[in-house]
This record gives C-alpha cells, sequence and structure tokens, in this order.
C-alpha cells in the first residue's frame, strides 16, 4: 500500500515532485503507459492478500518487489497452490507459475527465479535467512544504549501500556507520529541523540536506506530475467544472485536445488484411496506405506485437525473422527492436500516427521483421468 | 490447480505454518506443572495457552496462563507470547511482556514451542533481577529476597505490592 515519498525521488524515475502522496502503483501505470505505446497496465492499490487465488491465477509470470519474508512466503503459497503433479512426480508444465523476485538492503541485493516444481521455491530455501535482529526486551526497558532501543520501546511497550487493545498499524501516521513523540522523550531522558521520524519508520516497519545503485542493479536483473521468461529468447538466471557492494564488489549466481519434501512446492507423498476408507484406517495404512514407514500419525487438513496422537486434551476433541470415512471428513473433495506428523525410523533411529502427502479418492468425476488410472 | 476453488488465499498461505504448529503440537512433552489448551477449539493449532504451576520457589501454587501466536512464517520467526495473569515478577512486565532471550533475539528454527515452554517455567523457578522488566521487583530480588518473597505470596493471594493490585492467582 506503498505511496510515493520525497525520499523515492532520486531513485525511482517514474514520479515526479506533484506525485508526492500518490499511490505507486497508479502513477507508474500512468507514466509507463504514456511513454510506451502498446502497453496495457492495470494498477491494483491494495494488500496483496485482497485478492482471491483466481486473480493471481490469471497471470503467466509474477514479479516481485516485496519488502517482508512473511509477504514473499505469502505470495510463493499461492503460487506454488497451482502446480500439479503428474504420477511420476514430475511437474505438468502449465501449471508452472514462474516468479522472479529481487531485494535489496543497502549495499546488497539478490535476484531470483523462481519455477515452482523445478528450481526452489522461496520456502525450500527459508532456512537460509539469518534471523532478525531483535533487542532483548529488558534492553528495551532498562537500559537504552541506542536510538533505535528508544524507538523499539516507544513501539513495543509503551504503545500497549497506553493503548491497551488498540493494535499498532505501521502505515497509519498518526500511530508512526506517536511512537516518534514517545522515543524522542525516552532518548531525552537518556540522554541519547539520534532519534528522527525516518529512523522511527525505519526501525519499526525494519527499512534500511535504499541506495540508488543497488536497487538499479536488481531491478534491471529482475526484469531482464522476466524479458527471458516471457520471450524465451534466452537461458533464465539459475537461479540466485547476491550482489554485495559493501566490501569492493561481489556478484555469485547459486544454483540452488529444490527440496522435494518441502511443504509448499512439493509434490508430497501420493495415496489413493476408496471413499469408505476410515480416519483409523488410514493412519493405519501410514505405518505400512513404502515411502513414509509413520507410526502414531497426527492428520490435518486444511487448518483442521483431523486426529491428534497428543496432547490429551486434542486427542479427546478428536477422537470421535477416527470411525468416520476420510472421505466425509475432508469434505468430500475428489483430492487435497493432508499433513501428518509422526514418528518414523531413520537410519536406525526414531525421529519425529512432517510429511506432506497428496490424497486422491477413487472413482470420483473427473478425478479417473490417465495420472491416476496409471497409478490405481 | 490442487485446490479447489472454494480454498482462499489465507488457507493456502497458512497451511504450512499449521503443519509446523502440528509437529511441534504432537511432540510436546510436558512436565505435569504445565498443561496445554485450545480456547479455539481442535482447528486452531495457532493460537492456544499455556497454564503454569510452578511446584517449587517462590511462586509454588501460583497459576500462570500465557498466550501464544504462532507466526504465519514459523517456525522463521517465534511464536507471540504474552502473560496473561498478572504477576509480581522480575521478567514480566504489568503488560503480560515476557522478557525471556528464546523469544527473540535467540530464537532460532530449531527450537519449538516445547522449548519455549521449558524457558517460561524456568523463569518461575528462577527469576532473575539481570534481565528485568519489571525494575522494582528485580531491585527487591536482589536487595531484599525475603520481602521479595512476602511480596510475591501477597501478589498471588490478592492484594497490593507498592502502589499495583494483583488479583488472585492461586
Amino acid at each position: 500500500m506503498d505511496r510515493i515519498e520525497v525520499s523515492n525521488l532520486n531513485r525511482q524515475f517514474l514520479f515526479r515532485l506533484q506525485d508526492v502522496g500518490k499511490p505507486k502503483a497508479e502513477v507508474a501505470a500512468k507514466r509507463v503507459m504514456e511513454r510506451v505505446s502498446g502497453v496495457n497496465i492495470v494498477p491494483h492499490f491494495c494488500r496483496i492478500e485482497d485478492k482471491d487465488l483466481d486473480f493471481y491465477n490469471d497471470f503467466s509470470i509474477i514479479v516481485l518487489g516485496l519488502d517482508s519474508i512473511e509477504a514473499r512466503s505469502y505470495i510463493n503459497a499461492v503460487a506454488c497452490s497451482f502446480l500439479e503433479y503428474d504420477s511420476e512426480e514430475n511437474p505438468q508444465e502449465e501449471t508452472i507459475k514462474p516468479m522472479v523476485d529481487g531485494g535489496t538492503e543497502g549495499f546488497k541485493g539478490h535476484a531470483r527465479v523462481i519455477m515452482p516444481g523445478v528450481t526452489p521455491c522461496f520456502e525450500c530455501t527459508i532456512w537460509l535467512f539469518p534471523p532478525q535482529v531483535k533487542f532483548p526486551l529488558c534492553t528495551l526497558a532498562e537500559t537504552p544504549r541506542t536510538a533505535a532501543h528508544c524507538i523499539e520501546y516507544a513501539h513495543l511497550i509503551k504503545w500497549d501500556e497506553v493503548h491497551s487493545g488498540k493494535t499498532f498499524d505501521p502505515d497509519d501516521p498518526e500511530h508512526m507520529k506517536w511512537v516518534y513523540s514517545e522515543a524522542v522523550k525516552r532518548a531525552e531522558l537518556f540522554g541519547i541523540p539520534g532519534v528522527t521520524y525516518s529512523l522511527t519508520q525505519g526501525v519499526v516497519k525494519n527499512i534500511i536506506p535504499a541506495i540508488a545503485s543497488t536497487n538499479a542493479i536488481i531491478s534491471a536483473a529482475c526484469a531482464l530475467e522476466t524479458l527471458k521468461i516471457a520471450s524465451g529468447c534466452s537461458k533464465t538466471l539459475s537461479n540466485y544472485l547476491t550482489y554485495n557492494g559493501v566490501e569492493g564488489l561481489h556478484t555469485k549466481v547459486t544454483e540452488f536445488a529444490r527440496d522435494k519434501d518441502c511443504l509448499v512446492c512439493g509434490p508430497g507423498v501420493l495415496i489413493e484411496l476408496d471413499t469408505s476408507v476410515t480416519l483409523q484406517k488410514f493412519i493405519d495404512l501410514l505405518e505400512e506405506h513404502p515411502k513414509l514407514l509413520i507410526s502414531k500419525a497426527s492428520v490435518t487438513h486444511r487448518g483442521k485437525s483431523l486426529y491428534m496422537q497428543a496432547p490429551p486434551v486434542l486427542e479427546e476433541m478428536t477422537r470421535s473422527n477416527l470411525s468416520l470415512p476420510l472421505f466425509d471428513i475432508m469434505d468430500k473433495t475428489a483430492k487435497d492436500i493432508v499433513h501428518v506428523t509422526g514418528t518414523t525410523i531413520n537410519k536406525g533411529t526414531k525421529t519425529s516427521c512432517l510429511r506432506k502427502l497428496r490424497v486422491v479418492f477413487k472413482g470420483i468425476d473427473g478425478v479417473t483421468d490417465m495420472d491416476t488410472a496409471g497409478g490405481a | 490447480m490442487i485446490w479447489d476453488g472454494s480454498t482462499t488465499l489465507q488457507v493456502a498461505f497458512e497451511d504450512r505454518s499449521i503443519a509446523w504448529s502440528l509437529l511441534d503440537i504432537s511432540e510436546l512433552n510436558l512436565p505435569k506443572t504445565c498443561a496445554i489448551s485450545f480456547p479455539n477449539g481442535k482447528d486452531d493449532l495457532m493460537n492456544f495457552e499455556v497454564t503454569i504451576r510452578p511446584d517449587e520457589g517462590y511462586y509454588l501454587h501460583g497459576i500462570f496462563v500465557f498466550s501464544f501466536q504462532v507466526s504465519p512464517i514459523y517456525p522463521h520467526e517465534a511464536p507471540k507470547v504474552k502473560c496473561k495473569t498478572k504477576v509480581y515478577h522480575p521478567n514480566i512486565d504489568l503488560e503480560g511482556n515476557v522478557c525471556l532471550n528464546i523469544l527473540r533475539e535467540d530464537w532460532k528454527p530449531v527450537l519449538n514451542i516445547n522449548t519455549i515452554i521449558y524457558g517460561l517455567f524456568h523463569l518461575f523457578t528462577q527469576p532473575n533481577y539481570e534481565d528485568p522488566l519489571n525494575h522494582e521487583a528485580a531491585a527487591v530480588l536482589r536487595d531484599n529476597p525475603k520481602m521479595f518473597e512476602s511480596n510475591v505470596r501477597r501478589a498471588m493471594a490478592g492484594g497490593y505490592v507498592g502502589q499495583t493490585f494483583f488479583t488472585r492467582c492461586m
């Protein structure tokens, strides 16, 4: 929900001084269409969550300029949800929705191409992110030393004390101004210099000052990769570019591999069942299934707990589902994803595991096609 | 697509974090002093409560309730944990904020809900005045442990410590 600010103007070349305050999507669309004939751009000034799955499915390529791990994880889950696999666990090409993702932080940046089912998705490599910098609450409360500590004190501690119940909204200028003025008071109390409104925004929203050259390099890489995907004119980046301009200038392209067991883009283990199979029978089957060998399985479907082995309070609440047909408690959908956890033996030791399963019910309309008939 | 048309964006997105929460919750190995409950029922594994009943130390016989909110990018980010019981404690403030390193600066994706619950339990058996969120309580613990002990008992039984009133929680 970005609006144009004065500080953007040194590098966001589609915008001018008179555009300050207007939505970026709308002005960018208008400017490009004025200059490039034959191009049609429809701006949407809203949150990514405000559009439904069908909206995103309409597009052939999704290019991301997002500002958080959560937002990227969101779109990644959406794009990967369109992915389907054949009976040989190969991704079906027409369901692959390519994504080009870029990001920058000061002198560092990355660009990557994600082909769900082929290259690693965002979830496959989420482990590579270093943890976000978080200050101990007691440092904020007792021994602030930096301007950032004063700001986070106002944001995380003082806000609740004064506005208990009301959630802080980083996009509300009144809320941000309140945090800034409280941070200033705290800084004065402890004799700490450096609290400014722009630092307040930066700390609260986790923003690092942008550098025109980094953004130019990364956005150029993203634009080039998008052009290659759209036109097929050349081989795409394979698959993760990192850029670091802090000490000298360093770039590297790494070919990361997909996680075959990825909860988001992986095929999951295919399980074909009759509609009469009960949840208890299903759980027993998992123990014998050669690719799983999971004992004492707990099962969820679309966020709902079908059966939980533990803790006792949940076991009691879900026990009655065991005798019901799985097809019924899965809302009678022909095929769907479930997640199971349980214990399995890995190289002689008992470990816990979390697996994604693709459950397909036999004999339901539209499902007995070539793929599943082959495996039945 | 694998989802049918009725699937919302939210379901597609939350699926992964619900799966991780499923793993942690079904694996919980809690001591008898700690109990988990699900105020939103069995179908919300992202929001739950943990009740701690310390069996030793200053907080013996107290009953303390914590709310857990699992992040959409769990386990990459720690769950949000707040203390719902008003408590006189050097590391827990009156708004319910908890100063526990693994909830913020020391969180790692290899940690889980079990480790957090153990960490919270530890706060009651070993309160410490070195990471204070309630600096009066911390100072009393440091300078006058006998007075700290009686302040804790009075607060748990229901009563005033200084200007603050604590509802009974034992």
